[in-house]
């Protein structure tokens, strides 16, 4: 889960990282109110949850209360890579010396929290990544030790930081790990950290993603989730603790299994067709969280067909048949739907599908070929009621 | 024959009284895994599944009276960082934990004090291993599954039991099968589970299940090149996958320009991998 800007750098602020004084306003005379309060230039930011913003023209530097004002109403109009900016911060502008990067993320190949730092702040980290690699510096840090200090001026160092400023950088390092333990974040970054002409350290941007795993031990940043990203047919989903991803195709999927699922999709393609969305129905394939899984799927006008691939294991075909039945009785959909069942009880499960005049199929393949051929309306066999 | 588990793996579960658990160790125990005992703090001296499994409170209290080599761990997220090291403390050599959901700030945790103790950790978020006609440590339905000289590894769970049976379908049978999991934060690698396949001399040749997310496929294809002198057949799922959304897995993610599925069937092919283009070809690239 992302949070914003404004959330990421309170939290930060909260373990002792300075951020630069502001708030974040919803309406153009909150922020005019703002800059007011302020009494000096700021800078407005929105608040979206994707890269890019300031190339979008969504930060904009305003030198009086009143083009504050103006700035955020045109600022708060926009869409920015189609997601509307619905809150803006205003921030005291600073007089920047030098910028400077400084992230914690999660390094999967290592197992362990790494510390990156780069002199090159204030730009895409992918970006310097890319062009010069050897300016970001990567300290990892032990999970069971946390950052100690040598390391965090072993960094300051690294990047050439002057002397004067390591004890301040020392301190927003063990800020940024705290808030990256306490909050249990994947990612902590404050991009750009900035050296101003009065010589502090300042973080002028932050960025943080939750683990969504532990959002049960962190009840309120739970609240913080930001809906705009989210495809409403993808919060439905998860009231049912089903993992659904909406994507552009016609074969609607309904899979048991993550990986499983992904190779549905990529078998669809591979017979000729596009796969309408990801979704892993879990275990067990209940009929009350199957009928769940179709009525999300078939919310999307472009599905043409459905493909049911459910790997019974040790859930028995016949039962996972009756779930799929009920939950047709109940939603009653008018497309065509190809079910493949496997495992034990597999062929009674098979023919009582059969039975209620559903497309059943017994190999992967011949799933794939079947619900591609039907998405195209190639099929008058069994077209549903 | 086998990696890992086999007749002489003694089996503790943790998490023995739960819902998930009982079910699965009856599993077990009908496949002839040798369970000498379950752990749940607070029920020690009872018995289940009609007295053929005494309970223990705590891992430690079990070994002793059992002397356990492997553990197996059912407990929910919020409770099995703790099942984890207390498997550590108590001296288990193997431990399996097929619980999903655990935070990455545990799992960094638990996988590093493991390390530390010297113990190897498979999973979590998987579904365990399975050695045909020997020993079933997981969830992994016996009878999709029969004994032969194929190696199976994979991130996936039900995608993995696709495999297995297209390959029983055709006559195929595997020495083990190792589902590494689904999660970022991992116990156990591709890397070391293909040395430990390299390393079986009844293993012949192994079967590769990726997904995308991560890179470990890639470091695979690297120890493939360098050091494999068995033969390797690979799928990866997620072709399809858009980027920056966690696909069901914790790990199936695309992450900036890291974790794309044509990156890593490039880097396996380089290496010499044949990569099945879906599940179900997989047995027909296998070397008859």
């Amino acid at each position: 889960m992302k949070l914003h800007e404004y959330q990421s750098k309170q939290i930060f602020s909260k373990f002792g990282v300075t951020i630069p004084k502001g708030r974040v306003a919803a309406t153009a005379s909150e922020a005019k109110q703002i800059a007011e309060e302020l009494g000096s230039r700021v800078v407005i930011k929105s608040q979206v949850l994707v890269g890019g913003r300031g190339k979008a023209g969504g930060i904009r530097l305003a030198k009086s209360p009143k083009e504050a004002e103006d700035l955020a109403t045109q600022i708060l109009a926009m869409e920015i890579k189609n997601l509307p900016v619905r809150k803006v911060l205003v921030d005291e502008a600073a007089n920047i010396d030098k910028e400077i990067y400084i992230a914690i993320t999660n390094d999967r190949a290592e197992s362990k929290p790494v510390m990156m730092a780069s002199s090159e702040g204030g730009i895409d980290i992918e970006e310097i990544a890319h062009r010069s690699p050897e300016k970001i510096i990567k300290v990892h840090i032990d999970p069971l030790l946390g950052l100690r200090n040598y390391q965090a001026r072993d960094i300051a160092a690294s990047i050439d930081l002057p002397r004067e400023y390591w004890r301040a950088f020392g301190g927003i390092a063990h800020g940024l790990w705290e808030a990256y333990i306490q909050c249990d974040a994947t990612l902590a970054e404050i991009n750009p950290l900035v050296i101003t002409s009065d010589k502090r350290l300042i973080a002028l941007d932050g960025k943080m993603v939750l683990d969504d795993n532990a959002l049960f031990r962190h009840p309120d940043l739970a609240e913080m989730r930001d809906l705009d990203v989210e495809d409403p047919s993808e919060i439905e989903a998860r009231k049912y603790g089903l993992s659904y991803i909406k994507l552009d195709g016609e074969i609607g999927c309904m899979v048991n299994g993550a990986g499983l699922a992904m190779a549905t999709m990529d078998i669809i393609k591979l017979y000729g067709g596009q796969p309408a969305n990801f979704l892993d129905v879990g275990g067990g394939a209940s009929a009350e969280k199957v009928a769940a899984a179709l009525r999300i799927i078939l919310t999307d006008p472009n599905v043409k067909a459905v493909l049911f691939n459910i790997f019974g294991g040790i859930t028995r075909g016949d039962e996972v048949a009756r779930g799929i039945l009920s939950a047709l009785a109940e939603v009653k959909p008018r497309i065509p739907m190809v079910a493949r069942i496997v495992g034990t009880n597999a062929e009674e499960g098979r023919r009582l599908l059969n039975d209620a005049h559903m497309i059943t199929a017994s190999t992967l393949v011949d799933a794939a070929q079947k619900a591609v051929n039907a998405a195209k309306g190639g099929s008058d066999e069994h077209p549903g009621q | 024959m086998s990696i890992l588990v086999n007749k002489n793996t003694r089996l503790i579960v943790q998490g023995v009284t739960g819902h998930e658990g009982l079910f699965h160790t009856q599993q077990m125990l009908t496949y002839g895994t040798n369970i000498v005992a379950g752990v749940t703090p607070g029920k020690g001296g009872e018995w289940v599944l009609n007295g053929k499994v005494p309970v223990f409170d705590s891992v430690k209290i079990a070994v002793e009276a059992t002397g356990a080599n492997t553990s197996i761990i059912f407990v929910p997220a919020r409770a099995a960082p703790d099942a984890l090291f207390e498997a550590a403390d108590a001296g288990i050599g193997l431990i399996v934990c097929i619980t999903e959901g655990i935070p990455i700030l545990d799992m960094m945790q638990a996988k590093n004090y493991i390390n530390q103790k010297g113990a190897r950790l498979i999973g979590p978020n998987c579904p365990g291993l399975l050695s045909p006609g020997e020993a079933k440590v997981g969830i992994i339905q016996g009878d999709i599954a029969i004994p032969g000289n194929v190696g199976v590894v994979s991130r996936s769970g039900t995608l993995t039991y696709e495999v297995l049976y297209a390959m029983k379908l055709a006559g195929i049978g595997s020495s083990t099968c190792v589902g590494i999991g689904g999660d970022p934060i991992k116990g156990t690698e591709f890397i070391e589970v293909l040395e430990l396949f390299e390393a079986d001399p009844h293993t012949d040749q192994v079967v590769l299940i990726g997904e995308i997310g991560g890179s470990d496929e890639e470091k695979a294809a690297e120890y493939i090149a360098n050091e494999m002198t068995k033969p390797v057949v690979a799928f990866i799922a997620g072709q399809t996958a858009p980027p920056g959304k966690r696909m069901g897995h914790a790990g199936a993610i695309i992450e900036g320009s890291e974790g794309l599925a044509a990156d890593k069937i490039k880097a396996l092919q380089r290496a010499g991998v044949r990569v099945a283009k879906h599940p179900e070809e997989i047995p027909h690239l296998l070397i008859g």
